[in-house]
């Protein structure tokens, strides 16, 4: 955009400024496509805001790890003492630590939450194939991320956890002990092990998630977000061209996440001030002594969010069954936009047979996640079986229940009162 | 539109939830500014550091480190201490108006105790270490030279009370630490008080 | 390192394969009961920790000059009473004894007790300190029912005096097992049992205090964060509620 001189005269000073940037970035384009006049379905309720959280607790992730590199040393034989270096000495290190710790699992907490929603409204489904796809591939990379990051405090869990995920590996044919030596870069856990998953933790993974991000938000705006409805409201447009559901990103959408986040902030500041271990399920009990790689904890489990995938490694006796389970329970879910044969998106208005089929196997979902941090013997043994069966079960019949199902009538407009 | 839109209520609101919002990302970044200050290890290392000054003896000097900068533990003989008078008005700053130093030290001699010295031994130029100079009338440094230190890498010259001579590079004296005598052998270098 | 060193010996005293076995077991844990804003009680903690603990443990994360700031003793005070390995208040507490003196002593290196209270819990620590008892099996002449064949000896034996465990006998069919009954004192300590277990205790709170020296503040600072953003909350929602007023 380019104005004539005498126009450029009439204009104050700041919109001078703003005129001189609009010429040479496309500043006010940005702000129009992605905030002023990006419209959102009115009627978005609170399992949308957990996009805008997921990209927060990214902004706690990235300033609070850029802190805590400050003073962390990623050597065997000083990452731990510099972990209570960085505790005890560092002034505001304990909060800067604890909000790191506390943000991981928020991380999963808000995306875990973020993809049910996605299953829940059908936001996975034509058009938002791609966008699903470079979400789950965020979720890949944040697995990956969390779990260079558990190794750093070398801890015994820290140690122990890695040598589990690590030996996954080696269960490879052919490959699989080659593989785990060139991963590991030596014939154990060690601080080159350690060197290199500091490097992958805090620059490799961080900037292939943020240009995933990118993408995400990037794909996400160009076909539009769904609602809860599951209605295209780009297919009802007024006069001027905007969808008649929807109402502009800022200042709406924007008020709204605000409200979010400040609630998130209050569990979030909870959890840090008053439970920052959060009874051993954030910052586990082993891994306040340091690593000894001659001992191994009593009980050697990941760390919460990654149990329903270790449980289905489990339920398999054979030890490379296992691992291509697991590997397939995340797979899976790539697959979901064609899996799904049902035209409709809500679960508002979807036949009986994928509302069952979901609930089931989110309460799978969870159980194996309690499942994974229980011993893998007995009862406990049978009940993963069992509920990696539905797991896998809403995947494997979906074609066929999903075909099956009598959905309601959508209606054109969504569903908004004025409240 | 059935209600009419409050703009004073909305503008009100919006610059509270602003104000709420910057006040809260302050304090927020409090702690992460704060982090970078000299943390306890820092601070216990920097601890005050104790010299027994008895093993210096008369016209030696003994150099240690405090802070990770040399410090510098004159004994003047009496000689020492004549010359800085007769020198007064060939130096920048002889009162130490413009330098760094306790008040304690803003004296002739430029310590607690006149005997001893106690000085950073960091050019005020551009931070080189001095060299100490304590002959008299060296053949480069000239037949007036009384002893003093004197600085290789834009030489700049200072007496043996630290101070500056005038016409060299550096701008002011050296730079005197907190120091004082717990007893009439230690020397605490870093606090002046006697607590360490 | 620190707190698997001791099961790892002992499992490896016994031959036994399975480390789990060798730690707590089944003994159930008493309430230690304490309390980290008592200052009293840490600041007797303190000088029993100095006395009795750090002869062996260390506790190398912890600086001597923040357990005074954070106990209220001064300066002076901690000279005197806490500091005996070292005579700079910016230290952290180390120990003199040379790590292969204690290999050769106890077979293993006594471990760092800086964490101690948060990867074993405080229960845990005050129902160890009272479960020594009298065994002649065992090569230091006492065992413990919490640590089996731990190589620490009871140090504070004098004070609690020493107890042997009582059995009896239960019979599950032709079965016959022999079920721990609880202790019987075999010789008196200078300290009654209350007393006794008042001194655990206050060990115990102190290195539940030194496992993180913030905990107390950390819970103050929380409530005046938590109570800010309740108010930012509001505003936010009135703000939020006055915008979405335009959606009809």
């Amino acid at each position: 955009m380019s104005t004539s001189q005498s126009e450029v005269r009439k204009m104050g000073a700041g919109s001078r400024f703003n005129q001189w940037i609009n010429d040479r970035f496309p500043l006010q384009k940005l702000m129009r496509e992605h905030a002023t006049e990006y419209y959102a379905s009115k009627n978005l309720n609170f399992w949308y805001g957990f996009g805008v959280l997921s990209m927060f607790v990214l902004v706690i992730m990235i300033v609070s790890g850029i802190f805590l590199t400050m003073n962390y040393k990623p050597s065997a034989d000083e990452a731990f003492a510099s972990v209570e270096y960085i505790m005890r000495d560092v002034e505001w290190g304990w909060l800067i630590r604890y909000i790191h710790s506390t943000g991981a699992s928020a991380f999963f907490v808000v995306v875990y939450l973020h993809m049910f929603r996605a299953l829940m409204y059908g936001s996975y489904k034509k058009p938002r194939e791609l966008v699903w796809i470079i979400g789950m591939l965020i979720y890949l990379a944040l697995m990956a991320e969390a779990f260079f990051g558990y190794m750093l405090p070398w801890g015994q869990m820290s140690y122990w956890g890695a040598q589990v995920i690590i030996s996954l590996f080696g269960t490879l044919p052919v490959i699989g002990d080659p593989l785990v030596e060139w991963i590991r870069g030596d014939f154990y856990i060690s601080d080159i092990t350690l060197n290199r998953f500091f490097a992958l933790h805090v620059i490799a993974m961080p900037l292939v998630l943020i240009f995933l991000v990118a993408a995400h938000i990037m794909a996400l705006h160009e076909v539009g977000s769904n609602n809860p409805d599951g209605i295209e409201i780009k297919e009802n447009k007024d006069a001027s061209g905007k969808p008649v559901d929807g109402v502009a990103f800022h200042p709406y959408h924007t008020s709204k996440d605000l409200v979010y986040i400040i609630i998130f902030l209050i569990l979030f500041s909870a959890v840090v001030f008053f439970a920052p271990t959060f009874y051993g399920f954030f910052l586990e009990t082993a891994n306040f002594e340091p690593a000894n790689p001659l001992v191994t904890p009593e009980a050697i489990h990941p760390v919460w969010y990654f149990t329903t995938f270790y449980a289905i490694l489990r339920a398999v006796p054979d030890q490379l069954g296992g691992v291509i389970l697991m590997g397939a329970a995340v797979f899976a879910l790539f697959l979901l936009p064609w899996l799904d044969r049902c035209r409709v998106k809500s679960v508002r208005y979807r036949g009986w047979q994928f509302k069952v089929a979901l609930a089931l196997f989110v309460v799978s979902f969870v159980l194996l996640g309690w499942l994974g941090l229980m011993p893998a013997s007995g009862i406990y043994l049978t009940l993963t079986r069992i509920f990696t069966i539905i797991y896998f079960a809403f995947f494997i019949f979906m074609p066929i229940y999903t075909a099956m199902e009598k959905p309601k009538p959508v209606p054109d407009r969504v569903v908004y009162e004025h409240g | 539109m059935t209600e009419e839109t409050d703009l004073t209520r909305r503008h009100f609101l919006t610059v509270a939830t602003a104000t709420a919002g910057v006040v809260g990302v302050a304090f927020a970044a409090a702690p992460f500014v704060a982090s970078f200050r000299p943390s306890a290890r820092a601070r216990a290392l920097g601890a005050p550091i104790e010299v027994d000054v008895s093993k210096i003896s008369e016209g030696s000097m003994l150099k240690v480190e405090w802070r990770g900068q040399p410090v510098w533990v004159l004994h003047r003989t009496q000689a020492m201490l004549d010359t800085l008078e007769e020198i007064e008005p060939r130096l920048r700053d002889p009162e130490s108006n413009q330098s760094d130093q306790p008040d304690y030290a803003r004296n002739r001699h430029r310590s607690e105790r006149p005997e001893y010295l106690v000085v950073i031994g960091s050019c005020t130029h551009l931070g080189c270490a001095p060299i100490e100079r304590f002959e008299i009338g060296p053949a480069d440094l000239g037949r007036d030279w009384k002893g003093g230190f004197f600085c290789p890498c834009h030489g700049s010259s200072f007496d043996l009370a630290g101070r500056v001579f005038s016409g060299v590079p550096a701008p002011t004296n050296l730079v005197i630490p907190p120091h004082t005598f717990t007893d009439d052998r230690t020397l605490l270098i870093g606090s002046d008080t006697g607590a360490a | 390192m620190v707190n698997r060193v001791l099961p790892l010996f002992a499992a490896l005293l016994l031959g036994a394969p399975a480390l789990s076995l060798a730690a707590s077991g089944d003994f159930p844990l008493q309430s230690a009961n304490n309390d980290v804003r008592n200052a009293a009680s840490l600041q007797r903690g303190a000088k029993y920790f100095v006395n009795y603990c750090l002869g062996c443990h260390s506790a190398q994360y912890v600086r001597y000059n923040r357990v005074a700031r954070d106990l209220g003793i001064s300066e002076d005070l901690l000279v005197e009473n806490l500091m005996f390995t070292t005579d700079t208040v910016h230290d952290t507490m180390t120990i003199a004894m040379p790590g292969g003196d204690a290999e050769g002593w106890f077979g293993t290196l006594p471990p760092d007790l800086s964490l101690i209270a948060r990867s074993r819990s405080a229960d845990y620590l005050y129902t160890f300190l009272k479960a020594f008892y009298l065994d002649e099996d065992a090569v230091l002449g006492t065992n413990n029912k919490v640590l089996s064949n731990t190589s620490m000896p009871h140090v504070l034996w004098e004070l609690q005096g020493i107890q042997r465990p009582v059995y009896r006998e239960e019979r599950n069919g032709d079965e016959i097992t022999r079920v721990f009954d609880g202790f019987e004192t075999v010789r008196e300590g200078a300290l009654s049992e209350e007393e006794y277990s008042r001194m655990v205790r206050d060990i115990v709170n102190f290195l539940d205090y030194i496992g993180e020296p913030v905990q107390v503040e950390r819970v103050a600072i929380g409530i005046r964060v938590i109570a800010f953003l309740l108010v930012f909350l509001l505003i936010a929602w009135l703000l939020k509620r006055e915008i979405w007023k335009d959606v009809k």
